[in-house]
């Protein structure tokens, strides 16, 4: 054999020899697998409200929003979530409202109870409502990744940021982790 | 009024301290009498993962017509209006977010993870061009991925650079390559993803760093083509084993080579071999040279190995866990008076420190034994480079780096071999 077929032999004997070995790995790997793919979603109850989720998605509109549990929602009057806590009345004034974008919006629906609704577009996503409903109120408000919005980043750049770690690959097929009646609803359906 | 004075109080106590506050339920959950029906919460579901599915079928399709185009059609058009069409649908359509070069992290972590199940889809797209690749050349490369399709259209005044500095600087993404294992496997994140250039520009949005990085690397791109490429991708480093193996690859003439001379200076990526001066170094000398620097190796791989281990410690930093356990002490001893969100946040949960502290230290170790192999690693890729120097290389014809070519056809119509009023025999030779 001359040199240049001896070395094309060994290269193609190599070259089924990788292929072997990848073949391997991927079985190892396929057998870590999951069929689902997986997607972020951070958790309403490890979550602090530290406000970077207003900021460090990489989307400049924040995949992340506020959802409101209605099942739990006591639908008051003087809403710690909607209301700065030195608001000087409880009306719908700009400078009463704990949320900076103006992004809740409040109903009347009968006495003494109102409903608060958040306008997607508005919400960036900064937690302050949710902090203050926390606090005083029932936790109906809380931060979701949006799956409409969100991009699912291989490594999603809030989850990084996060100093509660309250950020976790679930399954796709269920995106949320909810709370509330709303939570119960949710896995029914699934 | 002192009903509202207490509501401000407390709301300042409350909303200056950092711990998620449990949901209760204060107030009870009205009855309604006008019939008022609650809404329900929007859920909107994640992408269907038939399209996930699609996806790796588009990356079936592209990586089949790539390397159609390259060893049948020989044909750089076809590919450059495939890797436009990548450019749209891998890059700017799904975001640049299911991704060849970040699913090495994905595969590491799952094998190191027992609780992350990776995605199939994910599988796919990192076994496929490496299959591809093992069989046809880096024809991925060529017009598939979306990071190089961006650096490609930006290659405008191609210069080559000098020999040494090449080989340099293609050290970098072995570099790159084993911190990106090292911190997947220990769970540290995704360093690839975090400092991906391009991504920010086909989600019109990233942090202002590395907007400006990408932009830096696309504006380099125009003289030093595709500088990702060649001195940063680590999913490179595996298309370059792959390649150096592949069945067929890319060859610039059609027939044989008559050393015209005609494609020399027509590859972006100086990644055309050309032929060498016979050398007239003795064959004893160079023996000599080789044998010494194969007794040197494991050597060499052992002080890297150890300077590697040495790191750890700051390379550990980047873990979480780790991090938290540093400020936590720092805050213990004294040194620093300010809390964080994260020490506040830890604190809150009423987790012993000591138990911080052990998780922290099996971290460490596991950076260090990560940290003599990512050493080891560097050191063999170093000492691989020195040998093959070493050995003289006999090339007698003009013919793409196997390794570093990245198929790109640019090459192809240099070659006057079989063309059609081309008399090969009046072309001066040599
Ligand atoms: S980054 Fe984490 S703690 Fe901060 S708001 Fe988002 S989920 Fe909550
Ligand atoms: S306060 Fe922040 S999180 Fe709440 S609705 Fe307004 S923008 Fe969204
Ligand atoms: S995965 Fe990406 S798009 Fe989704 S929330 Fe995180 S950073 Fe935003
Ligand atoms: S070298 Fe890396 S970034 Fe460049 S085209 Fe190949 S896989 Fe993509």
């Amino acid at each position: 054999m001359s040199l240049k077929t001896r070395r094309d032999f060994l290269k193609s004997g190599v070259n089924t020899a990788v292929a072997l070995a990848m073949g391997g790995a991927a079985g190892f790997v396929v057998g870590k697998s999951g069929k689902g793919d997986l997607v972020w979603q951070l958790d309403p109850n490890i979550c602090i409200q530290c406000e970077n989720c207003a900021t460090n998605c990489v989307l400049p509109e924040s995949a992340v929003k506020c959802v409101h549990s209605y099942s739990m929602c006591g639908y008051c009057d003087l809403c710690s979530g909607y209301l700065e806590p030195g608001a000087k009345s409880r009306d719908t004034g700009a400078e009463n409202q704990l949320c900076p974008t103006g992004a809740i919006k409040r109903t009347f629906i009968e006495d003494p109870y109102f409903e608060y609704e958040i306008d997607e577009k508005l919400c960036i996503g900064c937690g302050k409502c949710i902090k203050g409903c926390g606090a005083f109120g029932n936790g109906s408000l809380y931060l979701q990744v949006k799956h409409d919005r969100c991009v699912n980043c291989n490594e999603c750049s809030i989850a990084r940021s996060c100093p509660s770690n309250a950020f976790r690959r679930v399954p796709a097929e269920t995106p949320y982790i909810l709370r509330g009646e709303e939570a119960d609803r949710y896995s029914a359906q699934i | 009024m002192t009903r509202h004075l207490r509501f401000i109080l407390i709301a300042f106590a409350v909303l200056s301290t950092a711990a998620a506050p449990e949901p209760i339920q204060r107030f009870p959950k009205p009855d309604f009498e006008s019939g008022y029906e609650r809404p329900i919460m929007q859920t909107p579901a994640s992408r269907a993962l038939t399209l996930e599915y699609l996806d790796v079928v588009v990356l079936i399709a592209a990586l089949s017509l790539a390397s159609y185009f390259v060893l049948k059609k020989r044909s750089r058009r076809y590919l450059f209006v495939l890797m436009l069409f990548s450019l749209i649908y891998f890059g700017f359509w799904r975001k640049g977010c299911v991704c060849s070069v970040g699913s090495v992290q994905n595969v590491v972590l799952a094998m190191f993870s027992n609780s992350y199940a990776i995605p199939l889809t994910v599988v796919a797209f990192f076994l496929l061009p490496l299959v591809f690749t093992l069989f046809f050349g880096r024809t991925f490369c060529a017009a598939v991925c979306p990071l190089g399709a961006a650096q490609d259209i930006f290659i405008l005044k191609p210069k080559s650079l000098p020999g040494w500095l090449n080989e340099t600087l293609s050290l970098i993404p072995y570099l790159y390559l084993g911190l990106s294992v090292l911190f997947a496997a220990t769970g540290a994140g995704f360093l690839i993803c975090r400092y991906d250039p391009f991504v920010g520009f086909f989600r019109f949005g990233a942090s202002f760093d590395m907007i400006l990085f990408g932009a830096f690397l696309l504006l380099l791109g125009t003289v030093v083509a595709r500088p990702y490429c060649r001195f940063l991708c680590p999913y490179g480093v595996l298309l370059n084993w792959m390649s150096q193996l592949s069945r067929k690859h890319l060859s610039i003439t059609p027939a044989e080579c008559i050393n015209c001379r005609l494609c020399e200076a027509s590859c972006p990526f100086d990644a055309i071999k050309m032929p060498t001066a016979k050398s007239n170094e003795k064959k004893e000398q160079n023996t000599r040279r080789l044998a010494l620097l194969l007794v040197l190796t494991p050597l060499v791989m052992a002080l890297s190995g150890w300077a590697g281990s040495l790191l750890h410690v700051p390379l550990s930093r980047g873990h979480f866990t780790v991090a938290l356990a540093e400020e936590i002490r720092l805050e213990d001893t004294g040194q620093r008076t300010e809390r964080t969100d994260e020490t506040d946040v830890f604190r809150a949960t009423g987790k012993s420190t000591a138990l911080l502290y052990e998780e922290a230290r099996q971290i460490q170790r596991q950076f260090r034994t990560g940290g003599w192999l990512l050493g080891g690693f560097l050191g063999l890729i170093f000492c691989l480079k020195m040998i093959k120097l070493a050995i003289p290389s006999e090339q007698s014809l003009y013919e793409a780096n196997r390794g570093t070519c990245l198929s790109c056809g640019r090459c192809l119509s240099y070659c006057p071999v079989g063309k059609e009023g081309v008399d090969v025999e009046r072309i001066p030779q040599g």
